[in-house]
């Protein structure tokens, strides 16, 4: 959220909600208090300005509040994160969450700060371009810090065949990727040079717009989207190759295509996703600093095992589009040249025990082609209705530091999550 | 006892009227099967709709309790006993907003979706497992949507009193693999709600008991609207009880979609 519009989208709300039903409206209120840690278990010399003994050291108190008018035309929500970050040693507010609902008959529009989750893939995403903290994942924060609210407008249509999502975003938000901070990462770029980060300024040629319709077909869900949208991490491009002065930093435009179907097979929940990446800035693939256009397909399998259990298989291919184009480009000597399909499969196995209080959950995650691997092992246990404990780790390997697992190989970490909700 | 969904149970009910009014003197006792199914139906059917509030406690051996609140909303579609459930959760405020949305078929797998508020995520997930533990309670799934009277093969052993109520006692053998081999219940003869069920594994120990502790008419229909059910084995038990029930509210068609699984009705949960 942009901070001018807080206090204005706050008057909204309480004007929507509170005025909508002659000011009888609910409010509920409520959160948690929540304290992460992460340790690094190599004992690797870190470079400085790297932390190193903790990747994550934080206290976290989430408020909640969520309105809704009598009537159920109008409602809103509220989620604000206040912490203190040890590793970065400072105290931070963040709105998670701010969003206002208003409810029709055939249409929704939710406006302000909200995430949205799209696609069929467990922690693999094709038609979900929508802002995600890698960080957050890597050092063992809960999986809800996994995504980052959208500054957006909403609208959802439900017209009697089909539902359809429209999200308009004027405000361009990267993904939270690794850095020299909390990880000890493999920057592939000349350090001493300095670098130049520009993110899409807010304007109506810059504005992302994302699309969804989906439909039953008896038992499968069948969606289609599209995205008008940019990458979410960064290109770079070297001013004065081979002698640079700086290095710039931009978000490329991105055009994406897709669709997925989801239903029940056999004992389980069978899904396939499709996207085609659309790299408008480097279509014919001459640019190494951008990445090439690519078709990525997603095929995964969710079965209950026994009582409590459940096992979920995923395999997921990434084909780079102008294959030939992108080798020729590559500058002599350079990084290690990726290939032209790159295969990933990812399995996630949990079980349940003592009542539902205790979890075990294991998810792994093998990048066939590159050779590398992400382990997430982690045993939950629910002490009473209001306070949980977790502990579990991230485990990185892989044979080349470019990689992307591989050259997170020396951030190995286990980490303890405690959360008392009131 | 109106039968205002009278379903797959129609043929049944019409055999046993007909049974029933040509041996009335006799007072010769229903077929099993009816049994079982005017019981179904009176226990998972009552009204073409239901919304309810309910409250569910686990209580473990050492007394320590945990509580769940949630809303469920019930609408039956069509003929057949197609079934249309949302539950809502209150509490604890960990899973609060959390959601399942089940489209219960009695003929195969039930359909099921769970929404994660936390990441605005709606999921499938696979229904094969209406015997494990619904919420970490003693009861299942089944124990909450109901089973099909042609699950099981019934067997009427008796008629004896429970607690001044003149109950059947049915015996039900699943007849495919279950979380029981033998299940015996005690079918209130007037009410046609069970009041008590026990369940056995295959060496014939009682694993579990089910028990209705207060049956009320609501709307007309009598209604179990506080129940228990024990695990003998670790002596952990759950309690359902049903705060608030209404029947025939009205529940539209079109509520049981995805788009109210992301954002509830208020209307009707609250």
């Amino acid at each position: 959220m942009r901070w001018a519009a807080v206090p204005l989208l706050t008057a909204a709300m309480i004007w929507a909600v509170g005025g909508s039903a002659a000011a009888r409206a609910e409010l509920e209120f409520d959160g948690f208090v929540q304290g992460n840690y992460s340790g690094r278990l190599s004992d690797t010399p870190c470079p400085s300005g790297t932390s190193c003994d903790f990747l994550l050291a934080e206290e976290r108190v989430q408020l909640k509040l969520d309105g809704f008018s009598e009537d159920g035309v109008a409602a809103f929500a509220a989620r604000v994160d206040f912490f203190h970050d040890g590793v970065l040693n400072h105290f931070e507010a963040e709105i998670r969450e701010l969003y206002l609902d208003l409810i029709g008959d055939h249409v929704g529009v939710r406006i302000g700060r909200q995430i949205v989750t799209w696609g069929t893939g467990d922690l693999l995403f094709i038609n979900d371009i929508f802002p995600k903290d890698w960080v957050a994942l890597f050092t063992g924060r809960p999986l809800q810090y996994l995504k980052i609210g959208s500054d957006a407008v909403k609208i959802d249509l439900f017209p009697a065949i089909f539902s359809a999502e429209i999200v308009v975003v004027p405000f361009f938000e990267s993904d939270r990727l690794p850095m020299g901070d909390r990880l000890i990462i493999a920057d592939p770029l000349p350090p001493e040079i300095p670098r130049n980060k520009t993110s899409p300024w807010p304007s109506v040629k810059n504005t992302e717009l994302s699309f969804k319709v989906s439909r039953y077909f008896a038992d499968w869900e069948v969606a289609a989207y599209f995205s008008k949208t940019f990458y979410r991490s960064p290109a770079t491009i070297l001013d004065e190759a081979p002698e640079p002065s700086e290095i710039q930093l931009f978000f490329p435009r991105l055009n994406t295509y897709g669709g997925s179907l989801t239903g029940g097979v056999l004992n389980g929940v069978l899904s396939m996703e499709l996207g085609y990446y659309d790299s408008v800035e480097d279509r014919d693939g001459t640019n190494p600093g951008i990445e090439n256009s690519q078709l990525k397909g997603l095929l995964g399998y969710n079965q209950p095992l026994w009582q409590d259990a459940t096992l979920g298989v995923q395999g997921f291919a990434e084909w780079m589009q102008d294959y030939d184009a992108y080798r020729s480009s590559l500058p002599p000597g350079d990084l290690r040249p990726r290939d032209r399909l790159r295969w990933i499969a990812t399995t996630r196995f949990i079980q349940r025990l003592l009542h539902q209080t205790l979890t075990l959950n294991f998810f792994a995650f093998w990048g066939i082609t590159e050779r590398d691997a992400y382990l997430i092992p982690s045993v939950r246990y629910a002490f009473t209705d209001r306070l949980w404990g977790e502990i579990g780790a991230n485990l990185f390997a892989g044979q080349e530091s470019q990689t992307m697992f591989g050259g997170l190989d020396q951030n190995d970490n286990i980490y303890l999550t405690v959360r008392y909700s009131f | 006892m109106s039968f205002r969904n009278p379903h797959r149970f129609l043929p049944v009910l019409l055999a046993a009227i007909i049974v029933n009014s040509i041996t009335a003197d006799a007072a010769e006792e229903p077929a099993a099967g009816e049994i079982a199914a005017r019981s179904l139906e009176a226990f998972y059917y009552p009204g073409a709709d239901m919304q309810a509030r309910i409250s569910m406690v686990l209580f473990n051996p050492q007394g320590k309790q945990r509580r769940r609140d949630l809303t469920m909303l019930r609408k039956d579609f069509g003929t057949s006993g197609d079934q249309r459930y949302f539950i809502f959760f209150h509490a604890p405020t960990d899973v609060k907003g959390m959601t399942f949305m089940v489209w219960k078929y009695p003929a195969k797998e039930d359909d099921r979706w769970i929404f994660i508020p936390a990441v605005n995520l709606v999921r499938r997930i696979a229904a094969n497992d209406k015997r494990s533990s619904f919420v970490g309670s003693d009861f299942t799934y089944e124990d909450l949507s109901g089973r099909d009277v042609e699950d099981e093969a019934h067997e009427l052993l008796r008629s004896e009193d429970l607690e001044g109520r003149p109950c059947f006692v049915l015996e039900s053998r699943p007849k495919t693999t279950a979380g029981y081999v033998r299940r015996v219940s005690w079918i209130d003869q007037e009410r046609w709600v069970p009041l008590k069920e026990e369940y056995f594994d295959a060496r014939d120990q009682q694993v579990r008991v089910f028990t209705a502790n207060e049956v009320v008419e609501i709307g007309g229909h009598w209604t179990v609207t506080k129940r228990t059910m024990r695990n003998l084995q670790t002596d952990h038990y759950s309690t359902v009880v049903f705060e608030e029930i209404a029947y025939d509210v009205g529940l539209e068609e079109n509520l049981f979609t995805e788009r109210y699984l992301r954002q509830p009705p208020r209307k009707w949960i609250r």
